[in-house]
């Protein structure tokens, strides 16, 4: 069981994290990586990395095989496997012990019971957890199923047996969409897990989702680490996690951690697990799963407790046993996380992928960044779109938050669309400030989405003098000696330089006239006078009329992004010259994301009208409906069911009828 | 040495001086204004034809936040028009010195606002001083060409005939190997067409880029032929069919973007030498105060040298040979790190004066130091004495030390600059490199007043001669007319519009105007070029 060398079967900020927990208890760590991560953090950060395929996780960090192939060429004793990806594959765990190695996690008993959610749920029915009542049977046929949904009766969740994260999963109101719901569920299902198998549950409304962390040793020892609340939650993806959950009560703590280490010995836990349970508002609690791994928001826990938890997992699996008692553990102060996303909340929340042109996490007391990402590498299409985890730690809970919220603002990531805004937004919400989310919480906050970033006048000017200034510094580089005094300078008046630029689909065309120490800028009627004072640690002050702001920036010839509070903004100059050709884009369909083409209905020759449904793409987790955009006749079908495309691709051709 | 000003800032006369001198240098914004205006006036019609305006194409075309100088922005001042209440300066031209992808260029827009662009009577001065300029300090040269050419109802046989040159000019500047771009914005007919005939590279804009020896109605008057104008010149045909036409432009923003790359594909600033590390001092007393130091009414004096402290580094400078020729003053000092000799006046050109100033300007010239010449000069001293202290001679051996001198020599008019003086402190005729004026400035053979008493004596002996009484009331208009001739011509607007200097400056911006000139003159007497016999043949 003793190991020297520790292989970690994932990527991004997880295998980083595990990474440097290992090489602080004297461990050689081993990292594995694809093409498309060759720049990324956990390959430079371990002792010795092993590459493991192109990109797509289907041939490289699912695979089994090419996992413990690395851990015998770099004579790895254990395997981490992080969260995701082979984390909860009994197989995969089987298949480490087989070989002689130690796996880091549960045994693969334990793994296959809490996988499948129909078989949790009954175990647990037996070991006295509390549980929603539903049904969990193996009859799958859709009769059976709404049958047994009329019993338990309305609202209900539809679920994927072998799901989690949210994938195939339906909340279903009305009896008369249930049928629909089933059928989509089930292809979700089997598209994501290899299993259509569906389970139904009471949907327990507006309730709060707080987890319990368990640990169990190998010498029978079983405890809890206290709870978090996850109840901010869109689409059943975590979004905010804190630590404790704001409603909770001592008296509640010692039932709900009471139950769960209940449900971890019922199946012989080990090591490091969290049950999730639904809080309703009358202080019931009901069993949800449990996720036999360590979950990503377990820095909360860590915050609060002070403890390692990978390195606790790390003496668990070297036969130790744990290093206190249930009375030993104590929580202190209170922790906030958030999940900073390669995404457009905005947009549905789309996934982005693109270069990373710059990442400066924040830092400061109480403040932990767990990132996966540095500033040169390429966010690809082929994993979780999940850039960093930002936490904050405090004395309070208010305190925490403000902490927080700094940290959003602080932590600035250009290049691709970040949810950054929209976490800044939702911590600063009355009913999360009050503590009162609920999992309905966002769509309460949000009946609509979350709002685009506009472009404020102010970040015009900042975009354009950003622009202009780097123009000005490259061309006093070419340029012959120019004095600093000569700079913005003409002997006779000029007119103002008209510059077009885009932010996303607006088009707008700021003016400029250079000054000595900046830019004159108008946008519309409105005249600004722009200067930026000293740049120190990649923040530039910018003067614009009297007022200061801090920002952070990214200039190319062809576009600016920048930092301002939370907001990330693009904006683009476009070359003069360039035809326009979105005038003609009406008819062609492009995918609007990196995804995988589930299911094609468009036929050549078919008559579509807009918003007629043509294809589905499936793309981190989401199955995305493609529509048309026009009416008119479908001319050409480019992909096929199966088919990986890169956002951009074209899909369809619709003719558009006059 | 340091120098230690002597003015006091907030006296009477520094008040005065300064509001004297801000109120001209308004007047000259102002009709520097006017053009801008009327040239605004047609910036819907230009943007419904798909155009932007020719000052929004300059502002394409510079490096955004470089230096602009402008040149001849007064010409055609009181030329056309006499009215200087309604006469527009700027000859239909918008020329001047600027940064095209980091390469010193010289610059010239047909301002299409004002009358299509056509030539009006100083706008090939203009034109050729520019092209001259340009030869002269290596500069490239692009064209942003729109104008209906000359004025068919203001035809003077000679504009014709000197027009000539300006493709002469454009040869010559080929063959110099200086590259010249032009970009066909709008029309260029008749000789204008050999603007683009002649440039090394030309970006013709699609649907407004037109070019031909004879539009539509001129082909129609000599060959009875019905074509229109797009066959006969448009840039689409240039660019497929005649050869003209190098790159095709969308819009105007789009040829603009097209000479900027031109020139960045040029690499033009390889030869240039690498800038050495310079750690230039601002001068210590504010350049803001030269509108304060200097009265406008040049028969005040004043000490010269509290004008240079406001312009050379640190305020720092050796005075050569002070006690000897004082009233003219020579300076050896740097601006922008660049060692200068600077000659003032503090009084007439006297025969020790000459001599110092001779002498200090071969100085300059064995060491290759560039020369610059504070003009506020009433003349060579006059009388007996002076005359036998051998004025002629040693007047003589300045101009002659002015004119041969091999180094770069820039003139600012900062008061008077009459007579002789003008031409021994390097006046227009002495072909300096850049010479600029301030608003104060006077020039002109003599004074009004001068001129007039002189004519007055004159008058006055003819009469005594024939036994006539002075009739006082004539001799008064006489003195009165004779002032007025003069002095409605020496004023800096008024030989501006002229052309007799590239332009008038606010004193304030010196400084700057003289960094950009030195540095202008010394990058282009760095550059290597590859002068070729014929220029570049358009093929």
């Amino acid at each position: 069981m003793a190991f020297d060398t520790l292989l970690v079967a994932n990527r991004g900020e997880i295998a980083a994290r595990v990474i440097r927990s290992a090489q602080s208890l004297g461990l050689r760590a081993v990292a594995v990586y694809t093409t498309a991560d060759a720049k990324a953090p956990h390959v430079a950060i371990a002792d010795e990395a092993v590459w493991i395929g192109e990109g797509p996780v289907g041939d490289s960090y699912l695979v089994g095989d090419k996992i413990l192939e690395a851990a015998q060429q770099t004579g790895a004793g254990a395997i981490h496997p992080g969260y995701g990806f082979l984390s909860e594959n009994s197989e995969f765990a089987q298949a480490v012990e087989g070989a002689g190695l130690t796996f880091i996690g549960p045994e693969p008993k334990a793994i296959l019971s809490m996988g499948n959610k129909a078989e949790a749920k009954r175990l647990m029915i037996v070991a006295g957890v509390p549980c929603v009542p539903g049904y969990e049977g193996e009859d799958q046929s859709d009769a059976v199923l709404i049958g047994a949904a009329g019993k338990i009766g309305f609202p209900i969740m539809v679920k994927a047996a072998a799901g989690g994260g949210g994938r195939g999963m339906r909340l279903v109101h009305d009896s008369a969409d249930l049928a629909e719901a089933i059928t989509l569920a089930r292809s979700e299902a089997e598209n994501a897990f290899g299993s259509g198998e569906l389970i139904l549950e009471k949907a327990i409304t507006r309730p709060r989702h707080v987890e319990i962390q368990v640990f169990a040793d190998t010498h029978g020892n079983v405890i809890h680490l206290g709870e978090r609340d996850c109840s901010v939650q869109r689409r059943h993806q975590k979004v905010v996690e804190e630590a404790p959950c704001p409603v909770m009560t001592p008296e509640l703590r010692g039932r709900m951690g009471a139950a769960a280490v209940d449900a971890a010995r019922a199946v012989d836990y080990r090591g490091a697990g969290t049950v999730e349970f639904l809080l309703d508002g009358y202080g019931a609690f009901y069993f949800l799963e449990m996720n036999t791994r360590l979950q990503v928001e377990h820095p909360v826990t860590e915050l609060v407790t002070g403890l390692d938890l990978v390195a606790m997992q790390i003496a668990v699996a070297q036969g130790e046993p744990l290093p206190l008692t249930q009375d030993d553990v104590t929580l202190t102060g209170h922790a906030i996380e958030v999940r900073l996303y390669a995404e457009d909340p905005a947009n549905d929340y789309l996934p982005a992928t693109g270069p990373i042109d710059l990442w400066q996490p924040a830092s400061g007391p109480g403040v932990r960044v767990d990132a996966g990402v540095v500033t040169g590498q390429e966010v690809s299409p082929f994993y979780d779109p999940m850039l960093a985890k930002l936490i904050a730690h405090g004395p309070t809970r208010e305190a925490a938050r403000a902490r927080l919220i700094k940290a959003v603002k602080d932590s600035v990531l250009l290049g691709t669309v970040t949810n950054s805004a929209f976490l800044a937004d939702v911590l600063g919400q009355g009913a999360f400030a009050k503590g009162e989310a609920t999992t309905a919480f966002l769509d309460q906050a949000y009946p609509d989405g979350f709002p685009a970033t506009q472009a404020s006048p102010a970040n015009v000017v900042l975009a354009l003098a950003l622009l202009l200034d780097a123009d000005r510094q490259r061309t006093k580089q070419a340029a012959g000696y120019v004095s600093d005094d000569q700079l913005g300078w003409s002997s006779a008046a000029l007119l103002p330089l008209h510059v077009p630029l885009t932010f996303g689909e607006e088009e707008l065309t700021p003016r400029a006239l250079a000054k000595p120490d900046g830019w004159m800028v108008w946008v519309g009627d409105d005249q600004f006078d722009v200067s930026f004072a000293d740049c120190r640690n990649g923040q530039i002050r910018a003067r614009i009329n009297d007022q200061t702001v801090d920002l952070v920036a990214h200039v190319t010839r062809d576009a600016v992004q920048i930092a301002v509070e939370a907001e990330r903004l693009v904006f683009r100059r476009p070359r003069p010259g360039a035809q326009d050709d979105t005038a003609a884009a009406g008819g062609r369909v492009v995918a609007p994301m990196p995804g995988l083409v589930v299911e094609v209905q468009a036929e050549p020759g078919v008559m579509v009208t807009k918003g007629d449904r043509l294809a589905v793409l499936e793309a981190m987790k989401m199955q995305h409906q493609i529509t048309a955009a026009v009416d008119g006749t479908v001319a050409a079908v480019h992909v096929k069911a199966g088919q990986q495309l890169t956002a951009g691709d074209v899909m369809i051709e619709i003719e558009e009828s006059e | 040495m340091g120098f230690v000003s002597q003015v006091v800032r907030d006296s009477e006369s520094y008040a005065k001086n300064r509001a004297d001198m801000l109120a001209l240098v308004d007047e000259m914004r102002a009709l520097e204004a006017r053009p801008v205006a009327l040239s605004e006036q047609r910036r819907d019609r230009m943007e419904a034809r798909g155009q932007i305006t020719p000052r929004d194409r300059l502002a394409h075309l510079l490096d955004p936040g470089m230096p602009f100088l402008q040149i001849h922005g007064l010409a055609g001042y009181c030329v056309d028009n006499k009215n200087p209440e309604k006469s527009v300066p700027g000859a239909s031209l918008i020329i001047g010195i600027g940064f095209i992808s980091g390469v010193r260029c010289m610059i010239i827009v047909d301002d299409a606002g004002i009358k299509a662009g056509s030539m009006v009577e100083m706008s090939g001065a203009a034109f050729l001083s520019a092209q001259d300029m340009a030869l002269k300090q290596n500069l490239p040269f692009v064209h942003l060409v729109e104008s209906a050419g000359a004025n068919l109802m203001e035809y003077k046989v000679e504009f014709w005939a000197n027009g000539g040159k300006l493709f002469r000019n454009l040869a010559r500047h080929s063959a110099a190997g200086l590259p010249n771009v032009a970009v066909l914005h709008g029309p260029s007919t008749a000789g204008g067409a050999y603007m683009p005939g002649l440039a090394d590279y030309v970006v013709g804009v699609k649907k407004n880029g037109m070019a031909a020896l004879a539009g539509a109605a001129l082909t129609h008057a000599a060959t009875g032929e019905k074509a229109n104008d797009r066959d006969l010149g448009g840039s689409e045909m240039h660019a497929t069919t005649s050869g003209l036409v190098e790159y095709l432009a969308e819009d105007d923003a789009h040829g603009v973007a097209m000479a900027r790359d031109v020139m960045a594909r040029l690499d033009w600033n390889k030869s240039l030498p690498e800038r050495r590390a310079k750690n230039v001092q601002p001068p210590k007393y504010d350049a803001d105060e030269i509108a304060g130091v200097v009265p406008t009414d040049y028969r005040i004096p004043y000490d010269v040298r509290e004008v240079v402290a406001r312009i050379v580094d640190g305020s720092e400078f050796e005075d050569f040979k002070p006690g000897y020729g004082a009233a003219t003053v020579c300076l050896q000092a740097a601006i922008n790190g660049i060692s200068v000799g600077i000659l003032g006046n503090n009084g007439p050109l006297d025969p020790a004066g000459a001599n110092k100033a001779s002498q200090f300007i071969q100085l300059c010239g064995q060491s290759d130091t560039p020369l610059i010449f504070l003009n506020n000069i009433t003349g060579f001293m006059v009388g007996t004495q002076s005359e036998q202290g051998g004025m002629i001679k040693h007047g003589a051996k300045m101009i002659q030390a002015v004119t041969s001198v091999d180094v770069p020599k820039i003139t600012l008019y900062i008061g008077a600059s009459f007579g002789a003086g003008n031409y021994g402190m390097c006046g227009y005729a002495y072909d300096p490199d850049f010479l600029f004026a301030w608003p104060n400035a006077a020039t002109g053979v003599m004074g009004g007043e001068q001129a007039a008493g002189t004519m007055e004596m004159v008058a006055r002996a003819g009469m005594k001669r024939k036994g006539i009484e002075p009739d006082e009331d004539k001799l008064k208009m006489q003195t009165a007319m004779i002032t007025q001739h003069f002095t409605s011509q020496e004023g800096a607007f008024y030989t501006s519009g002229r052309c007799i200097d590239h332009g008038v400056i606010d004193p304030r911006d010196t400084r700057r105007v003289l960094g950009f000139c030195l540095e202008t003159c010394l990058e282009g007497r760095a550059r290597k070029v590859k002068p070729t016999s014929y220029g570049v043949h358009r093929f």
